[in-house]
């Protein structure tokens, strides 16, 4: 049920990306994946992003919640997890310097101080270390 | 039958024969026929394209100040909506005795009848500013001040130039005793007992000038602490004044309503051809609403766009890379003793970049509302014209250090003058409540009198 309503959303989020895509200049390459899940780059974390308020707004500070899980369903808590990211087209970063506030518990981490102050493609990359190692994963946005 | 009706038909008959008739039938039908032609000329010109798409649309309406939100309370200022802090404010705002030669009040620079700006490249005060005097209206929307964002509150803010040497020229102490002499009442009704002075040299501050800055390290830190607590106060009430210095629709917010409305324009909201293909550029592929975006056309950040070095010899000015660490010390910041702010509260500061080469020789995304009749431009007034402004955008040129952000346009006359169309339409008057922005008459003669003219 949480997964089909996840995958409409999804679709929903998809279908205004592909909406609002013509509107700047330089377009994003055609095939970047928007999903909100995503797996680590070495495979070791799935994580998924959940804006406050489900919309990402523009120019306003706001929280995500990043969910962290093994690739077999376990929460991951109790990591060091660092945010960057920026507009690779415009060639800037954030506007400002995001970080992780809180551990929630059940693998969900409080990201706080997100900010996009243009429209445009975005990526946000989450470093993420425990005592087994580190790794990491990119998210795309279109605002 | 009746003859009548018989004669009628025959009648008819006779004439529906005629020639007459014949003329008359195929100028009906040629009215009737260039009609349905014109119409469907009409319709064929506008059918297949409306004026804006649909993402086009939802671009113009965050462009309008119908977008814009209402002023939210500043935690650090628990005064902000106050209104006997604002009218202080109003009155501190034009104090020359506010000053170290008794000649400069904000107004000096901020002139009402000028945008609350002063048209010039430097500022002169009791000296000349580094940089170009920025308008107020619609800055209390702000999250950071000045051209580098060294403040993170409309009232720190105002605390800047009372102390600088080249601005108004005096110090903390000064001001204090200003308050207590001609203020007193006024004060004590918003911000409580002004704490005794009796013991408080007439300057002293931490200013550039030795003898005040001396005079301030010998008084007890309990005193220093009383004194700047007044004194951020007055940026309090100030800011409290500036908050009701908000925008009133312009031609291109009411050109916009209308629009998305879909009802017909009028000669106060319609678009020459001009205007509508500088819009069209401005959002699309000159890429200005990257950065002038939202209703005020700041994207409240800073960057670096290559302006060049002010023609005047002035000490290196790197920007945002100077600011953010004036702002992050700040004695009155967000997260300093003298904010009302909770530490929660204060997420712009807390969450500012700090460091990287972006920073260097960034500045504040500047509001375009009013920009065709504040020239000069930038931040040292570096630009005499729009178009110099425009030819700088399409050329892009190498910044003097750091790295510039744009890229060259490649636009051409036509274009950039259709910009330059668009850009007037932003010419955006101010709201206040009525007499906001005139000289209060309670101090003319120096001494306060008691009128009350607000
Ligand atoms: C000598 C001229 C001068 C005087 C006097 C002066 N200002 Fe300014 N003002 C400037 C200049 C120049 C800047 C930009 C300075 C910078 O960025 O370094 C500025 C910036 C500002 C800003 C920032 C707007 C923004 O968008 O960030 C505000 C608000 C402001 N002044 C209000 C005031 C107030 C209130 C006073 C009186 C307490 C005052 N000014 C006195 C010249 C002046
Ligand atoms: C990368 C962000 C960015 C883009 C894109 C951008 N601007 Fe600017 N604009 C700025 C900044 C930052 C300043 C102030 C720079 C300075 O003073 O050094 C500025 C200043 C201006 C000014 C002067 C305003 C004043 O009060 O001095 C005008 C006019 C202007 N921009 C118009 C435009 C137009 C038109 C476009 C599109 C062709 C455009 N800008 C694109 C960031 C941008
Ligand atoms: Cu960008």
């Amino acid at each position: 049920m949480q997964s089909i309503r996840r995958t409409y959303q999804l679709g929903i989020l998809a279908a205004v990306m592909l909406a609002t895509g013509c509107m700047m200049f330089a377009r994003p390459p055609k095939d970047l994946d928007y999903s909100r899940t995503r797996l680590s780059a070495a495979g070791a974390y799935r994580a998924t992003i959940r804006p406050q308020g489900d919309t990402i707004p523009q120019g306003k500070l706001h929280r995500w919640v990043l969910h962290l899980e093994a690739p077999n369903g376990t929460p991951i808590d109790g990591c060091q997890i660092t945010v960057d990211g920026g507009m690779p087209q415009h060639g800037h970063g954030l506007p400002t310097k995001p970080k992780v506030t809180r551990d929630l518990g059940n693998g969900d981490h409080l990201v706080d101080g997100m900010k996009f102050n243009m429209g445009g493609w975005w990526v946000v990359k989450f470093r993420i270390a425990t005592a087994t190692g580190s790794d990491s994963v990119v998210f795309n946005l279109k605002l | 039958m009746s003859p009548r009706p018989n004669g009628f038909a025959r009648a008819l008959r006779r004439f529906r024969d005629s020639a007459a008739f014949a003329i008359l039938v195929s100028s009906i039908a040629g009215v009737i026929g260039t009609t349905a032609v014109s119409v469907a000329a009409a319709h064929g010109a506008q059918l297949p394209r409306p004026r804006w798409s649909a993402d086009e649309r939802t671009m113009l309406k965050s462009l309008s100040l119908t977008s814009l939100q209402p002023l939210a309370p500043d935690p650090s200022n628990r005064f902000g909506d106050d209104p006997r802090a604002a009218a202080l404010g109003r009155e501190l705002f034009f104090d020359t005795r506010l000053s170290g030669n008794g000649k400069v009040s904000c107004a000096t620079c901020h002139v009402p009848a000028q945008d609350l700006q002063d048209g010039t490249p430097l500022a002169h005060g009791v000296g000349t500013t580094a940089r170009r005097t920025m308008p107020i209206a619609g800055t209390a929307h702000n999250s950071w001040f000045f051209w580098d964002g060294r403040t993170d509150s409309q009232w720190a803010q105002a605390l800047g130039p009372l102390e600088s040497a080249v601005e108004h020229g005096g110090t903390r102490a000064q001001y204090a005793h200003v308050i207590a002499k001609h203020y007193r009442g006024e004060y004590e009704d918003v911000f409580g007992a002004l704490p005794s002075l009796v013991q408080v040299p007439r300057n002293a501050g931490p200013v550039a000038d030795n003898a005040a800055r001396g005079a301030w390290q010998r008084l007890p830190s309990t005193q220093r602490d009383e004194i700047s607590r007044v004194y951020a106060n007055i940026g309090k009430a100030i800011a409290a004044f500036e908050r009701r210095i908000e925008l009133a629709p312009s031609r291109f917010d009411r050109y916009v309503d209308t629009e998305l409305a879909g009802r017909p324009h009028d000669s106060t909201d319609v678009l020459s051809s001009n205007e509508e293909a500088g819009l069209r550029l401005f959002i699309g592929k000159a890429n200005c609403v990257n950065c002038h975006n939202g209703p005020l056309f700041t994207d409240n950040h800073f960057h670096n766009t290559g302006v060049p070095k002010s023609k005047l010899e002035l000490p290196v000015d790197s920007g945002r890379a100077l600011g953010v660490r004036q702002a992050v010390a700040g004695e009155f910041n967000c997260a300093s003793r003298y904010s009302d702010a909770k530490p929660d509260d204060c997420e712009e500061l807390t969450f500012a970049v700090t460091e990287g080469d972006e920073l260097v020789r960034a500045y504040k995304t500047p509001s375009l509302r009013s920009v065709a009749a504040r020239a000069p431009y930038m931040h040292a007034g570096q630009f005499a014209s729009l178009n110099e402004v425009l030819s700088h955008y399409n050329r892009a040129p190498a910044a003097p250090f750091g790295k510039s952000e744009l890229r060259p346009l490649h636009l051409s006359p036509t274009e950039l003058s259709q910009l330059a169309a668009f850009l007037q339409l932003l010419t955006t008057p101010i709201a206040t409540p009525k007499g906001w922005l005139e000289q209060p008459s309670t101090h003319v003669n120096g001494d306060k009198g008691h009128v009350n003219n607000y």
